[in-house]
């Protein structure tokens, strides 16, 4: 048997657990009468959903936290290359940079965002959130990508002079998008549940974490279980996009 | 362009590799010949700053450009001939001279195939297609005609000539048949302390 071999998620799996769902959604339902409010069907999610995505206030609340937790996703992936190209060049670049790196790898997200409600605005809190969550993977991604750069190459461009933005298109970015789109991965998945978590406790106005929260404080448990779907979706459409883009680039540089 | 190896020494774990070794390498090759383990590449290595000796110096002129056939063949594996020498060359790079050097070398045909792609004696023939169009003064071609059949051979050497015409050209080989066809200064480095 292969080990770490990824096992496809199956329409049928899929279909087995949703009837699952619904069945123990339904007994629940006849079992107490405010069984519905334990667990939402996929129906009634479904139609749920269906009647938030009519609304301006969904879109709105889904572009507000889009815009925090992928702007704050964008602008810790640029920090953290551009603290990895001296890290991956000077050891004391890296020995300086190891314990915050280490710090935000080990500190629970949950005490980082009691710590920046202190220090900021619950506007500005799911982006610095995500930029704390994506900063480790891609800073040490670019880093070993850039560090593992075939050495006889570099010095073969050295002897003859090559410029130094053709040696990143052609013997850099090839070594370091692969690791940079593991990191991407990870850090984009990370970065929305922080995010949204983030949003949940500092509740910044007309977050998809706002209507988290309140779906929960007035047990409307088809939103709660909406909002979490829609969570998932725009994280997974977003992965999906940017990685994309990633292979795009990879295969021009690496051709 | 003239160089010029001043009591070379190098030695690996205390092993020496290089024992005082002195010549001087004027327009034109030079074979640099001796059995294997003789530091040759070391020599190359030293000669284009790439190491340090433990003593002795190299005079070179200032601003000296340097082309090279390394040891391996240091290819960008995913792209093509051309590719390969515009990655070098860049705006220097002109499409009728690599063609006609190409063509010479029996790679004409290659087309878009990657470089990963090329047998062995292929990729080495583009390394040193590679070495003879860079804009360089002196050429370290380290063993470029190994693992070529007799006509790759000739037709190497024979661009050698044509190529390296003008330049300093230090040629690491086991074939004293290559330094006779190129009408190369032999510095041999041998048991003996080297000196020429």
């Amino acid at each position: 048997m292969k080990r770490n071999e990824k096992t496809p998620v199956r329409l049928w799996a899929v279909g087995f657990w949703l009837l699952v769902w619904q069945a123990a959604g339904m007994a629940l339902g006849r079992l107490w009468t405010g069984g519905h409010l334990l667990l939402a069907t996929p129906l009634s999610v479904v139609m749920r959903l269906g009647e938030l995505a009519v609304t301006a206030e969904f879109w709105q609340a889904v572009g507000w936290s889009s815009v925090r937790i992928f702007g704050g996703f964008l602008l810790a992936s640029l920090l953290a290359a551009a603290l990895a190209v001296p890290a991956a060049r000077y050891r004391w670049v890296r020995e300086l940079l190891g314990p915050p790196v280490a710090a935000v790898k080990a500190v629970p997200v949950a005490s980082f965002i009691i710590l920046a409600l202190v220090w900021l605005d619950s506007g500005s809190l799911s982006c610095f959130i995500a930029g704390m969550m994506v900063f480790p993977p891609v800073y040490l991604g670019v880093m070993e990508g850039i560090r593992s750069a075939d050495g006889q190459l570099l010095e073969m461009a050295a002897v003859f002079r090559v410029p130094p933005l053709r040696q990143l298109r052609w013997i850099y970015l090839p070594a370091v998008l692969p690791r940079f789109r593991t990191a991407a991965s990870l850090g984009l998945g990370l970065c929305w549940k922080a995010g949204v978590a983030a949003e949940v406790i500092g509740l910044p106005a007309g977050s998809v974490g706002e209507r988290l929260y309140t779906a929960k404080i007035y047990f409307q448990t088809p939103d709660l279980f909406a909002w979490t779907v829609v969570i998932v979706a725009v994280s997974v459409l977003f992965e999906r996009v940017l990685l994309k883009l990633v292979d795009h680039l990879a295969g021009k540089a690496g051709r | 362009m003239e160089l010029r190896a001043e009591r070379i020494c190098k030695a690996y774990g205390g092993v020496p590799v290089l024992q005082n070794v002195t010549f001087t390498a004027g327009p034109g090759v030079t074979c640099l010949m001796g059995p294997s383990g003789r530091g040759k590449t070391t020599l190359l290595r030293i000669l284009m700053g790439l190491e340090q000796a433990d003593s002795g110096r190299v005079v070179l002129p200032a601003g000296c450009r340097w082309g090279a056939v390394f040891q391996e063949d240091r290819l960008l594996e995913r792209l093509d001939a051309r590719e390969n020498l515009r990655f070098v060359l860049g705006g220097a790079y002109r499409e009728d001279a690599a063609s006609g050097l190409l063509e010479q070398l029996g790679l004409g045909d290659v087309g878009a195939k990657p470089a990963g792609a090329f047998s062995g004696g292929m990729k080495r023939r583009l390394a040193l297609a590679r070495a003879l169009l860079a804009p360089a003064d002196l050429l370290a071609l380290d063993e470029p005609l190994t693992g070529l059949d007799e006509g790759a051979r000739a037709a190497s050497v024979a661009c050698i000539r044509r190529w390296g015409a003008g330049k300093t050209v230090l040629l690491v080989t086991h074939m004293p048949s290559d330094a006779e066809a190129l009408d190369a200064a032999v510095v041999q480095l041998d048991d003996a302390a080297p000196e020429r």
